[in-house]
């Protein structure tokens, strides 16, 4: 067995009873962060992405499975998990300053006025508010603004873990381009380690290490965790001359449009089979890819990586081979 | 021409109250007598036999009079319009008060707990339509004094509004910001006073602006049963010493308290006002 992760999800799942029987939701979601790492999520909606950072959040409980943070299981919220929400979740009646001095208040309750002030207005400052702004009701700010504000206010916490739910869903393409520039140069600076939803597949490839791709719900699993092999500072603007992007945007993207379907279509007929628990969990474990890195030695005319000869034969083939012929 | 609609609104209000005084002063007047009157009519001081509304004009002198020193105390039945209010305002405040002591905590409660809302339903449902004075003879027998009799009338008048709005604003806080109080790790005590009061404040302020506008209401006819003091025992005792013009005088004045309490509630409202 290999070391712990930071984060380790174990076999997570989440069903609802509904008026047809119960819904899963997704089952045997398994996955690990590292301490440092930027890790992002996609899947299509309805896969319980939102539910799975809920449950790390500590806002939600899972029907089955354990989620642990540096070795202790994670139950409840906690300031050592900062969560960043898609609708901002500011205070309203609050300044920016003074939402943010709410969360500084809460970690740091022995601090003085003046102390909780200065660090607040630090990280204000560090995601571009200032000049009159930062004493501004959240009403009177623009939608980037707020993001900016609400990603102030968890950073201010120090958490180990930052929990970030489709935090730029809402907004332009413009600002949302300046946030995530912002976004990649505190987490650089800071190596916070993050674990981020997003819809959006540049977005995941510009700011993460890893993408966890999830099949569709229900019974939705994380089924690759691709890596992002591009060397780090990264740019907006130069990332795309990559000669790793293009191969990592087509997987995600193939991924997406078609595997995420067969997949699913597939862990249904290993869940038919009947197979001993531990059989399952391997063959719904996750399967590590490198995209870019296949790609550098199929242009190198080398055989491809280690990591990637997994996804061709992976454990779940054969089970499947026993569905089908039976 | 003016241009601004608040000086517009000012000038058309200007004429109605205007064209409203000036008929019914002139409806006041009464009627050219083209015959010389008897002795009997004289003797009866050549009194309309129609009795009539007092013209404004008299209204207009009595205010002058009364407020130019609201505080005289000439004995039960003559005590300055001030000492009058002063009662009926203290009652109101009173009642209000100790409504809200109860009402706002409760309300809290109730938002919180949807089995304390189910359980306690019933009781408002059916609490909550009876006319306060319907409690007075209860009160009267249980206190066994009328003053505090008719605070509890009012007191028992407030807690509905306020409950109800506070219970309505306490559960209809928005799921992202008690999320936001507990991912901070606030304390139950911290995330109500620091999250939900501020929320939901707007909503409980509108319950009481509410209640202390019924309250108002409720306080004059409480006063008239009960008798002694305050603005509404001034109505009837003047109704019964058939002086007109001082009902008609304590009606603008009942309706002026009524209007600065509502507005002392409104700028509260504005101050814990926020937008989303």
């Amino acid at each position: 067995m290999t070391e712990p992760h930071f984060l380790e999800v174990k076999h997570l799942a989440k069903r609802f009873g509904t008026d047809h029987g119960e819904l899963t939701v997704f089952d045997d979601v398994s996955f690990g962060l590292d301490k440092g790492e930027f890790v992002c999520i996609i899947g299509h909606s309805g896969c319980g992405k939102s539910t799975i950072l809920n449950v790390l959040a500590g806002l939600d409980s899972p029907s089955g499975g354990e989620v642990y943070m540096a070795g202790k299981e994670v139950r409840g919220p906690s300031l050592e998990r900062g969560v960043v929400f898609q609708n901002y979740s500011l205070l309203p009646w609050r300044s920016a300053l003074s939402n943010v001095e709410f969360g500084v208040r809460a970690r740091f309750p022995g601090w003085s006025k003046s102390q909780v002030r200065e660090h607040s207005l630090q990280y204000l400052h560090m995601v571009g508010l200032k000049d009159g702004a930062e004493h501004r009701k959240p009403a009177a700010l623009s939608g980037g603004m707020r993001q900016r504000v609400s990603i102030a206010r968890a950073f201010a916490t120090q958490p180990q873990l930052l929990l970030l739910d489709e935090p730029f869903g809402a907004l332009d393409a413009l600002t949302r381009g300046t946030i995530q520039d912002e976004l990649l140069k505190i987490c650089t600076e800071t190596h916070q380690t993050v674990f981020m939803i997003t819809h959006d597949v540049d977005e995941a490839i510009l700011l993460a290490d890893r993408i966890l791709l999830m099949t569709n719900g229900p019974f939705a699993r994380v089924a690759e965790s691709v890596k992002v092999s591009i060397e780090r500072p990264r740019d907006r603007t130069t990332i795309v001359h990559d000669p790793g992007y293009y191969p990592i945007r087509t997987h995600l993207v193939d991924f997406l449009v078609s595997r995420s379907r067969e997949l699913s279509e597939r862990d249904d007929a290993v869940r038919d089979a009947g197979h001993s628990r531990e059989a399952r969990a391997q063959a719904l474990a996750p399967v590590d890819v490198d995209p870019a890195a296949e790609a550098r030695a199929r242009a190198a005319g080398e055989a491809p990586p280690e990591a990637l000869r997994t996804l061709h034969s992976t454990p779940a083939a054969a089970p499947l081979k026993a569905v089908n012929g039976r | 021409m003016l241009q601004s609609l608040n000086a517009r609104a000012l000038l058309v209000s200007l004429v109605l109250l205007v064209v409203t005084l000036g008929l019914w002063q002139l409806s006041h007047e009464s009627p050219e007598v083209d015959t010389e009157m008897t002795e009997y009519e004289r003797l009866m001081g050549g009194a309309d036999q129609e009795a009539r509304v007092p013209p404004p004009s008299q209204v207009i002198g009595l205010a002058v009079e009364e407020l130019s020193n609201p505080f005289y105390d000439a004995g039960p039945n003559d005590k300055g319009i001030g000492i009058q209010l002063g009662y009926s305002i203290y009652r109101v405040l009173t009642g209000f008060g100790l409504a809200a002591l109860l009402a706002i905590p409760l309300g809290f409660l109730i938002g919180m707990s949807p089995l304390m809302y189910k359980a306690l339903n019933p009781f408002i449902q059916i609490l909550k339509p009876i006319s306060p004075l319907a409690w007075m003879p209860l009160a009267l027998f249980i206190i066994k004094d009328s003053e505090t009799s008719s605070i509890f009338v009012i007191f028992i008048c407030s807690i509905w509004p306020m409950l109800i709005n506070t219970a309505f604003g306490v559960a209809g806080v928005r799921k992202d910001w008690v999320n936001v109080a507990r991912t901070h790790e606030l304390t139950p005590m911290s995330t109500a006073f620091q999250v939900i009061l501020p929320a939901a404040a707007p909503t409980i302020l509108t319950g009481m602006r509410i209640s202390i506008g019924i309250a108002w209401l409720v306080i004059v006819a409480a006063e008239m049963l009960v008798g002694g003091t305050g603005i509404g025992y001034y109505v009837w005792n003047e109704w019964n010493n058939l002086d007109l013009t001082s009902v008609i005088f304590s009606i603008l004045m009942i309706g002026i308290v009524g209007m600065l309490l509502d507005m002392a509630l409104a700028s509260a409202t504005r101050l814990v006002q926020y937008q989303e």
